[in-house]
């Protein structure tokens, strides 16, 4: 087969040292030496900034080469098998040139390194050994080595003789049960392994690999969610101290008090607490208003609310946190694109996108990480990348989220995306019918992927890496948006009578769920592959990205693929749906998988898990000594620094949020639109002025101490950032995201119960519903010795409220010099977690205190806030989270460009100046108000905390006193260069 | 004459609804036209009065933003769209869009007969990031395109792209271009007399050219998107800011559809 190297080189140096060139390699058995020069210079270089040159590969042409200048070249391309769409696009371009020889092309990165430095060092940050190959070299030599490295990423796969294998399971005892369990990665437990070999027992012979791989994949916890389906028997052990409810208002916290009343047996977290807030939200508000609201909660890939008479809108949040801590570009990259396809699972056009990611310090020690975890600057840094890439490919606009850094995300970082689709009313069908064909949509299958669903739920140890690399993949967005621009007229022509995502667990899942209720068949040789070589059990299981799998009608078919084919997407009937509720799957001629859809969705015992609660939450050791010297100004300008409050333009600017056009209010508002803005605002349908506001609510800090508190206070948080901008509190639905550790572990079983207890009562207080929601468990390292590090307990709480009408919005930003500024909410010593004991260690009254959310006072707070925000009475509004009064104060100023005069004596509390400014408490807002809409202001807000603090200034400082005494007095520029460190 | 607007769908191009809506703010009616169903002669060209060429990452923007596209532009619909420049009907290109027109040969079109080899491209941002931001533009007052010179005023529109740097090939032809008048828009402050520096010039572009037209004035390529600019409420700083009737950017397709009902 005739080979060829292309090699592309900047014309004008980089600025860096290290200088980069682009290479490809070509081959086909029809290719000559005209096509490639044709295909370099048309396809391959840009003449104006690029130079570019042409060689056969073989060794002569390689040490003819001039010699570059370098101490040491790394190469860099992805290991065969891994999608490689630079070079695919190669092979594109050169078909759509008329070249159509070109049968393989792969894409390269050569570096060129100064002298200097360690090229396996260098080597090891440029690439992931996991899913990229590198070759490093000296100029002027190692021509064998570079010639087998082109051969071995130009061979074809090898192909094997397909073969389905049984696996040896009704001789096994609870050992090898267990052994067969952990060498697959099949995170199966001794009980669920006994239930499989039963269930085969029966039938009298052992089940094959490929059925045992199905029955993981049904029954694993990202799938199935056993732990929020499992019996928990919840008892506390005291050692520390409960936080308890205001007294009097018992009724608003009946969870807290039903687990005080611990032991308790609860039969499943996800119908005890959560499923039960939004039916009994749901019944409180059928008693008042017959209009349809809640379309769909924890039943379809997304929660849906109806929006307008015409349009529903669906939201999805989702974690992808195993793969982003071993490939954190493509954990991150594949995460979005598979929260975008559960929203395609709706029938929904995705409008927005959402990112919350936690990761380690960044200025961790290299020294101190673990083996096999990268340095979380690193993670960071590629899982922006990652979300940037797919988000803007797409053309979604990413325009809600926050960055968190704890000491705990370490060895997991944590990625939570999210998406928020648009559709028609009445547009997705869910009803498969026996006989409609199995088609698969979109890209095609390869090794990429597998087990990914078993994967997510074991924990990370230093060698998971070289064990389940497997589970990692690289994205290919798009044919992504390809497939969601054919599947948006597939809906509007009704083409599908069902549809779902090809997420973790590949066609076993998307198949075996679509089928539940009534069978399907699948011939796997049908299916489209990447590449030859896959066994049956692969093709079936595999997770490569891009597909969804649809039911359609027979009478609909050649419409469909008529409908695909004109767009170039590929779309093939791998099967159909029956009515024997079996599971069946063949390739040529042999059998994969025969199962009963009873067993598979049903068989699964029931897990118990014990959670024992002792009261005795983490915190930071506290030196009892005398409070801090230093002053409330450093303490804010140190908390303005910290990474977590510090600003995140540089990221946010990396996300295209104006796609679409529909970003009323932006992720960066103000004077010179840099202030970080309390919520998104979208305008989705652009002939109609209701809107959409976006907000999230995290804080793993008070989940330490105790998730009760930390559940209350996250929900508060996330209906602040959406009340804050214009949106409705009684028009607001909240999805959960739980990232937890191992749940067999009893004390973090019990943070979780509590955590889930806290859903309930601020859900059912609010009255605002869960509407979806997603868990990912075992979220642990553990290290060569066995020590086990769990993350922080950590929920996410999104918000999605409706915006009566976007022109009334507001932003955080001050307005007018002159306006008078108000605090709504009530100040208390509550400082456990907050972002004070990150900037200084002392012991300040108050430290241990998690925040309480007083639920009556809260809802009563938000309604009121909302009144006055549309009733067009606020012109700034900003809610407080971290850093409490201080920060929110500063933040305002910045953004608005000027300053503000402030006192603290209506609301200094005993514990002191420096406790008032940087207590967190929670359901407070600072709000700027017309000096002439004041009166109507405050008797909107009658009833609720209200003090005013002070006024705007046209002079550009925050000045704060207390008592006759100046606490802090600081320029705004100062405070901005402290915020963008 | 009432104006059809083409707004050119093709893999990975993302912002042809924004556009379309654009369009049709402008007095258009827009159609949005995937390129097999031209290619492939279902629809055709001529039948339009202005084609739209919209951002977003055709192709995954592999082997250079546009790259794949402008090949595609070229080989399937070559003669159509070489028939419709002539014509002097209008082609906007946006972001990808631009990016397109340029590797394609379209923008700014042949220098210096018969030299005809490419010397001006659009390349990575100085920053050597992605860049979402608001900026200022003003037209350039000698330009070819009339409907970036009847802008009555600087418009503030959005950019949101990585590789939209123009880089030329050498000096002379940063004189060809201003001699010629194919410098259409240059990215300017919202004062207009302060220096002009990173962040105002999103990607380092030489010049501060942010548009470009042909020597016919009626192809038009523009790395910002005023299409994301045609509603009051778009503007970054609608909330502290007299109230506005309608985006800036909608004046640049008014412009445009109005040049095309001419015809």
């Amino acid at each position: 087969m005739a080979q060829f190297l292309v090699t592309v080189v900047p014309r004008e140096p980089t600025a860096y040292h290290e200088q980069l060139h682009l290479l490809y390699l070509l081959a086909g058995e029809a290719l000559d030496a005209a096509s490639v020069a044709r295909l370099t210079e048309e396809l391959l270089h840009d003449p104006v900034v690029q130079t570019a040159t042409w060689c056969a590969l073989d060794r002569v042409a390689l040490a003819t080469e001039p010699v570059l200048a370098a101490a040491h070249i790394i190469e860099v391309a992805y290991r065969p098998g891994v999608t490689d769409n630079e070079g695919e696009s190669v092979r594109i371009g050169a078909h759509r040139l008329g070249i159509e020889e070109v049968e393989r092309a792969r894409a390269l990165r050569r570096y060129l390194l100064p002298p200097g430095g360690d090229p396996a060092q260098r080597a090891s940050e440029l690439a992931i050994d996991l899913v990229q190959t590198t070759l490093i070299y000296q100029p002027g030599g190692a021509f064998d080595e570079r010639l087998g490295f082109y051969e071995t990423l130009l061979a074809a796969p090898t192909e094997h003789a397909l073969h389905v294998m049984a696996v040896p399971l009704l001789a096994a005892d609870d050992e090898t049960l267990l052994r067969i369990s952990r060498e697959g990665v099949l995170a199966l437990d001794l009980a669920e392994m006994r239930a499989i070999r039963d269930y085969f027992a029966h039938l009298g012979r052992d089940p094959s690999d490929g059925e045992l791989e199905t029955l993981a994949q049904t029954w694993s916890e990202h799938c199935s969610h056993k732990t929020f389906k499992a019996e928990v028997r919840y008892q506390q052990d005291l050692r520390g101290e409960i936080a308890a409810p205001p007294p009097g208002a018992s009724t608003l916290y009946p969870m807290w008090h039903e687990l005080a009343g611990a032991p308790v047996t609860i039969t499943s977290l996800i119908r005890h607490y959560l499923m039960t807030a939004t039916d009994t939200v749901l019944a409180d508000r059928a008693a008042h208003t017959n209009a349809p609201w809640v379309l769909s909660a924890f039943v379809d890939n997304a929660g849906i609310l109806a929006f307008t008479d015409e349009h529903e809108v669906s939201f999805k949040v989702e974690t992808h946190n195993h793969p982003s801590a071993l490939e954190p570009f493509g954990g991150a990259n594949t995460g979005v694109g598979g929260v975008i396809r559960d929203v395609l699972g709706v029938s929904a056009e995705p409008i927005a996108n959402t990112d919350v990611l936690c990761f380690g310090m960044p200025d961790t020690p290299p020294e101190r990480l673990q083996p096999g975890v990268l340095h979380p600057q690193r993670v960071a840094t590629g899982v922006v990348a990652g979300v940037r890439d797919y988000g803007n490919k797409l053309g979604i606009p990413t325009v809600n989220g926050a960055v968190l850094f704890d000491p705990g995300y370490t060895a997991n970082p944590l990625v939570y995306a999210g998406t928020v689709g648009l559709a028609p009313r009445g547009y997705h069908p869910r009803q498969v019918a026996p006989g409609d064909a199995v088609v698969v949509l979109g890209g095609r299958t390869g090794r990429d992927g597998i087990h990914g669903a078993t994967f997510s739920s074991i924990e990370l140890t230093h060698d998971t890496a070289t064990t389940v690399g497997s589970a990692v993949q690289i994205g290919d967005p798009i044919t992504e948006k390809n497939m969601l621009d054919v599947l948006l007229q597939a809906r509007d022509r009704r083409l599908y009578s069902a549809i779902t995502d090809c997420g973790a667990g590949g066609l076993s899942s998307a198949v075996g769920e679509m089928g539940a209720e009534c069978g399907a068949t699948v011939e796997l040789s049908r299916v489209p592959l990447k590449y030859a070589g896959l066994q049956p059990w692969e093709v079936w299981l595999s997770e490569a990205q891009e597909r969804m799998v649809l039911a359609v009608p027979h009478a609909n078919l050649d419409e469909f693929l008529a409908l695909c084919a004109a767009e170039d997407v590929e779309a093939t009937v791998i099967g159909q749906f029956t009515n024997d509720k079996h599971l069946r799957v063949t390739h040529s001629g042999l059998n994969v998988v025969d199962l009963t859809m009873d067993f598979l969705h049903d068989g699964r015992p029931q897990r118990i898990l014990e959670a024992r609660w002792s009261g005795e939450g983490k915190t930071a050791p506290l030196p009892a000594t005398a409070p801090s010297d230093q002053s409330a100004g450093d303490l804010l300008m140190a908390l303005l620094a910290h990474p977590n409050i510090a600003s995140k333009e540089a990221i946010v600017r990396t996300y295209d949020h104006e796609v679409r056009g529909a970003t009323v209010i932006k992720p960066l508002v103000g004077a010179q639109m840099d202030g970080p803005g309390n919520a998104a605002v979208l305008q989705p349908v652009p002939t109609t002025t209701r809107g959409l506001a976006l907000g999230c609510g995290i804080n793993p800090r008070y989940g330490y101490i105790d998730p009760y508190w930390m559940a209350l206070a996250v929900v508060d948080e996330a209906l602040r950032n959406v009340v804050a901008v214009g949106g409705d509190p009684a028009q607001t639905a909240i999805l959960d995201n739980f990232c937890w550790g191992d749940p067999r572990q009893p004390d973090r079983m019990a943070g979780l119960v509590r955590a889930t207890a806290g859903c309930y009562d601020a859900a059912v207080a609010f009255g605002t519903p869960f509407i979806s929601g997603k868990d990912s468990l075992n979220n642990e390292y553990r290290d060569a010795e066995g020590n086990r590090v769990a993350i922080p307990p950590t929920l996410l709480v999104s918000a999605l409220a409706f915006v009566p009408d976007v022109r009334h919005c507001v932003t955080m930003d001050l307005k007018h010099p002159g306006n008078a500024l108000y605090l709504v909410g009530t100040t208390q010593a509550e400082l456990g977690g907050s972002h004070l004991g990150l900037v200084d260690a002392h012991a300040y009254p108050g430290s241990t205190q998690v925040p309480r959310v007083d639920l009556e006072t809260a809802r009563t707070t938000f309604k009121a806030m909302h009144a006055a925000i549309k009733g067009g009475l606020v012109a700034a509004c900003h809610d407080l989270s971290e850093g409490g009064l201080g920060v929110a104060a500063a933040e305002m100023v910045i953004a608005g460009q000027l300053g503000l005069d402030l006192t603290l004596d209506p609301i200094l509390l005993p514990e002191g100046v420096v406790v008032t400014l940087y207590s967190e408490s929670p359901s407070r807002f600072l709000i700027e108000v017309p000096v002439e809409e004041r009166e109507a202001f405050e008797d909107t807000l009658r009833g609720v905390p209200l003090v005013r603090l002070g006024r705007v200034t046209v002079e550009p400082h925050l000045r704060i006193e207390a008592e006759g005494a100046s606490v802090l007095d600081l320029p705004v520029e100062a405070l901005r260069t402290a915020w963008k460190r | 004459m009432h104006v059809r607007a083409l707004i050119l769908r093709a893999p990975g191009i993302n912002r042809d609804r924004d556009a379309a809506l654009a369009c049709e703010l402008a007095g258009a009616t827009p159609e949005r036209v995937h390129i097999n169903q031209l290619a492939g002669g279902a629809v055709r060209l001529a039948d339009y009065g202005m084609v739209l060429i919209p951002g977003g990452f055709s192709y995954g923007d592999h082997l250079g933003a546009g790259r794949l596209l402008a090949i595609d532009l070229v080989h399937r619909l070559g003669e159509a769209l070489h028939r419709f420049v002539e014509d002097g009907r209008p082609v906007i290109g946006i972001c990808n869009g631009f990016q397109v027109l340029v590797k394609a040969g379209l923008l700014p079109g042949c220098l210096a007969e018969p030299d005809c080899t490419p010397a001006v491209t659009l390349t990575d941002n100085a920053s050597e990031q992605f860049e979402c931001r608001w900026v200022t533009l003003e037209a350039n007052p000698g330009t070819r395109c009339s409907f970036a010179r009847d802008l009555t005023r600087p418009i503030e529109v959005p950019v949101a792209h990585g590789e939209g740097r123009i880089a030329l090939r050498d000096e002379a032809t940063l004189a060809l271009l201003e001699a010629q008048g194919l410098i259409a828009l240059r990215y300017t402050t919202t004062m207009g007399d302060q220096a002009i520096s990173y962040p105002a010039n999103p990607n380092g572009s030489v010049g501060h050219i942010a548009g470009l037209c042909n020597a016919q004035g009626n192809v038009l390529g523009l790395m910002p998107h005023p299409e994301n600019a045609i509603l009051p409420q778009q503007h970054p700083r609608w909330t502290r800011e007299a109230a506005r009737d309608e985006g800036d950017g909608l004046q640049l397709f008014r412009n445009a559809v109005r040049y095309a009902a001419a015809l």
